[in-house]
């Protein structure tokens, strides 16, 4: 048996007008966990599916699965040489039971007619003891958290023949708990000899369970490193070719006001005791893993989740919002985690999005929008935030993660609020924007408005806040800051909660 | 047998079959002439038509789809058959219950077919060919009722398959249109349950991008589906046909709701993916009893609709909340520790 289980070489392909990928040469020993690392549009998407054989590379090129060279890849060919991949949007059917998931493409497999419901049940209950993971099969998937699928669709995975697993993002949308589920997983295939490629910009998880990492950029492979080769300046480095410079934020002076003031708020299964005072101009870092509360207190402080118990006061007087539209008359903004289905719409026009929170002051004496009015507010924001598309009427949707991310913060600066709330404001989005974005929200700081940023990206919080908050489990277990505290404290920090 | 017990409680079906019993309770205390036997298969005799075509209705809607152009197919597959009878009265049995069942596959395929290739939307297009069949059908027979069918036409439907006598010596019990009714349902049940067409169907409901993932041929499970609603609606068109007798262009059309309404009181997601046969079966029992008990009661008919909608709004509301509270009670975050 090969010691390698795929060996891709001279791989290229090209699109119109952009090369995504530039001769590559890449492989996978058996039982390996690899990582795949690259800002977005660096082609890893394309090299999967290249390798799983949704596309195919130019010719000249030469695939190698399990030592075999496949001439002639397609989906169904590389899926029954062993390659599977679990895509981010997974491809389960939340109306059946588990075991029907689990089961379904060995069915389909075997061209039956007729189900043997015994077989299923006898198929899903193995897959998942091969795994270890304990799941009603009789559950409907549909009522399963997103870690739960994961598992079923990996289990799924398991019931063909499994050489290599290709896991695109897998932990965006899990809590702490459910990753070391997940990486319990991995550790169990490797050691059957299943290799495993995840693509992932995690550092905490690429130090955790990564074997080997490989960095792309700009459609060629800059190199293969282990774990320890690496850090988060280097990687940054690899990944952009650019070092990463950036500044602490200025200091807030003492004598500066506090703006807003959290007394015990406490709600029912979202969080408890929280307590916290933000001044003019500080930007507080609110941090934990996915699950400990963070966007319920931020919904709170933003009107759309009223507290149960304690106190808020903004500006000196207490508050029970109960919508956000009385947090916004009082000068509070959010910029949601949900940037697709919260932040914006999507078929609207970016000057549609942009404008959308202000509408009002632009109406003339009939309450029809005075158009240039609008436009000069818009112009004014994207020549401030650097926003970059082709007409004011495109849809929203055609911006790219950065841009788009940029429209919604625009949004909401158009509003001047006293307190802006981020959740997660550079998910999804590459280096070079996450940079521009950061360094707008320092300059809105220095020029007097609060800023509390939710981040589970250790490095964004350690950066760019004053100071930090750590949640878990719907409390604040720790506060400190950024000079107290180094990335590794920080991330070991986050394991204990 | 403690879980299974929980676990029927916990059905939409469940609670269906007991808001009916409730309802017969109710009805007879108010009129006595409601709760009895013969007045039961009077409403199953009365709701066959529909029951039937349910069947086919709620196949299509597990595929995510709705069809409401089978009463049109219907009209159409009864009246050529009812032509062909009136014009070859000697015509052999087998051709004048395959032929509705072959139009009717054939007009239902069509929808598909326009599905499959347009990128419009499934309801436009069925509403579309409801009023192609129903337009060349009404054009083409010029209105005229037909009737005088073969002996052995006006025979069958009078056929009983369990009988009992009523005070006055008159014969009634199960006919064996309700027979068919019942072996239509125990096809669809089967090719829901046990087939892997059927599996592909729910599949297909449920999620149609990783339908076509898995290797599910979306357009053929779609054509199925259409054409085994057209040929459900042709058997009705067959039944309706013995029940009345006569073949009208006018007759059928016009009862898509009763079917769409049993179907989704019965349990079915409108967005496909869920539903079961004994769902709709008590579905179509539920409204039947409901609309013959108003009439026993002697509520004008034209309240009938009302409280059909009525129940239809009730049903669907209890639904989403139930599932509302499920989801409110399940999740949020442990803050105990």
């Amino acid at each position: 048996m090969s010691e390698k289980t795929i060996e891709l070489k001279n791989i290229s392909k090209v699109y119109p007008g952009v090369r995504a990928l530039d001769t590559i040469n890449f492989e996978i020993g058996r039982g390996e966990v690899h990582c795949l690392v690259g800002q977005n549009g660096c082609g890893k998407s394309t090299l999967i599916k290249i390798m799983s054989g949704v596309e195919k590379p130019e010719p000249g090129a030469e695939i190698y699965i399990n030592g075999e060279l496949c001439k002639h890849l397609n989906s169904h060919i590389s899926m029954s040489k062993g390659v599977q991949v679990i895509y981010q949007d997974l491809s389960l059917f939340s109306n059946l039971t588990v075991k029907e998931n689990i089961a379904f493409r060995d069915n389909i497999r075997k061209k039956s007619l007729f189900v043997n419901w015994k077989e299923v049940d006898k198929i899903a209950r193995k897959a998942l003891e091969l795994i270890d993971v304990d799941i009603d099969i009789n559950a409907k998937v549909g009522t399963l958290s997103i870690a739960q699928q994961q598992l079923v669709e990996i289990a799924k995975a398991l019931t063909g023949d499994l050489s290599l697993l290709i896991l695109d993002e897998p932990t965006a949308s899990l809590t702490g708990k459910e990753v070391r589920s997940l990486f319990r997983v991995i550790t169990n295939l490797k050691n059957k000899g299943i290799s495993i490629l995840f693509v992932s910009h995690k550092l905490n998880e690429i130090f955790e369970i990564a074997e080997k990492v490989t960095v792309m950029r700009d459609g060629k492979i800059i190199g293969d490193f282990t774990p320890s080769e690496l850090d988060h300046d280097r990687l940054v480095y690899l990944m952009t070719g650019m070092r990463e410079l950036y500044k602490q934020p200025k200091p807030i002076g003492n004598d500066y006001e506090v703006v807003m003031e959290a007394r015990n708020l406490s709600k029912n299964k979202n969080y408890k005791d929280i307590s916290f005072k933000l001044k003019k101009g500080e930007i507080l870092g609110i941090t934990g893993l996915l699950g400990s509360g963070r966007t319920e207190l931020a919904l709170t402080l933003f009107g759309m989740n009223p507290y149960d118990s304690g106190e808020l006061i903004f500006e000196g007087k207490a508050v029970k919002w109960t919508s956000n539209r009385e947090a916004c008359a009082a000068g509070v903004g959010y910029v949601p985690e949900d940037r697709l289905n919260c932040g914006l719409i999507m078929n609207q026009s970016i000057e549609d999005n942009l404008t959308i929170t202000t509408i009002k002051s632009y109406l003339s004496r009939f309450g029809l929008i005075n158009s240039g009015e609008r436009l000069k507010a818009l112009n004014t924001k994207v020549k401030e935030l650097g926003i970059k598309f082709s007409m004011p009427e495109a849809a929203v949707k055609t911006l790219s993660g950065g841009n788009s991310q940029k429209v919604v913060l625009a949004k909401w600066l158009l509003v001047n609020p006293k307190v802006l709330i981020l959740d997660e404001p550079t998910i999804g989005i590459d280096v070079i924007a996450k940079n521009s974005i950061h360094t707008l929200i320092k300059s809105l700081a220095e020029n007097g408005m609060s800023i509390i940023m939710i981040s589970d990206e250790v490095q964004e919080v350690l950066q760019n806040c004053h100071r930090i908050l750590v949640m878990s489990k719907g409390r604040i277990v720790f506060e400190f800051t950024p000079d107290q505290i180094t990335d590794k404290e920080l991330l070991e920090k986050f394991n204990l909660a | 047998m403690k879980n299974y017990l929980r676990g029927i409680l916990k059905k939409n079906e469940f609670y269906l079959f007991m808001i009916m019993v409730l309802m017969v309770i109710v009805m007879s205390a108010i009129n006595p002439n409601f709760g009895t036997l013969e007045n039961g298969f009077d409403i199953l005799r009365g709701t066959t038509f529909i029951g039937i075509c349910s069947m086919g209705f709620l196949v299509v809607l597990i595929t995510g789809g709705t069809d409401i152009s089978f009463t049109a197919t219907a009209t159409v597959a009864q009246y050529i058959m009812a032509l062909l009878m009136v014009s070859n009265p000697n015509i052999p049995v087998v051709f004048v219950i395959l032929v509705p069942m072959v139009i009717g596959a054939v007009l239902g395929s069509v929808n598909a077919l326009l599905i499959n290739r347009l990128k419009v939307p499934v309801i436009i297009i069925t509403i579309a060919m409801l009023n192609t069949y129903y337009g060349a059908i009404q054009f083409f027979s010029e209105g005229e009722w037909l009737y005088n069918f073969p002996e052995w036409f006006a025979d069958f439907p009078r056929i009983l398959l369990i009988t009992f006598k009523n005070e006055d010596g008159v014969a009634y019990g199960l006919t064996s249109l309700t027979a068919i009714w019942i072996l239509v349902a125990l096809v669809t049940s089967v090719l829901l349950r046990f087939t892997m067409l059927g599996r592909k169907i729910y599949a297909l409901g449920g999620n149609q991008t990783a339908a076509g993932r898995e290797g599910i041929h979306v357009n053929r499970i779609r054509i199925f589906a259409h054409s085994f609603l057209g040929l459900i609606a042709g058997i009705g068109a067959i039944v309706h046909a013995m029940v009345t007798q006569t073949a009208a262009p006018n007759a059928i059309v016009g009862q898509e709701f009763n079917a769409v309404a049993a179907v989704v009181l019965g349990g079915a997601s409108i967005a496909g993916g869920g539903g079961s046969v004994l769902g709709t079966l008590l579905g179509v029992l539920l409204i039947a009893t409901l609309k013959n008990g108003l009439t026993v009661m002697g509520v004008p008919a034209y309240w009938h609709q009302v409280f059909i909608g009525l129940t239809l709004v009730i049903s669907i509301s209890v639904t989403a909340i139930r599932e509302k509270m499920a989801k409110k009670n399940a999740g949020g975050i442990n803050v105990e520790s």
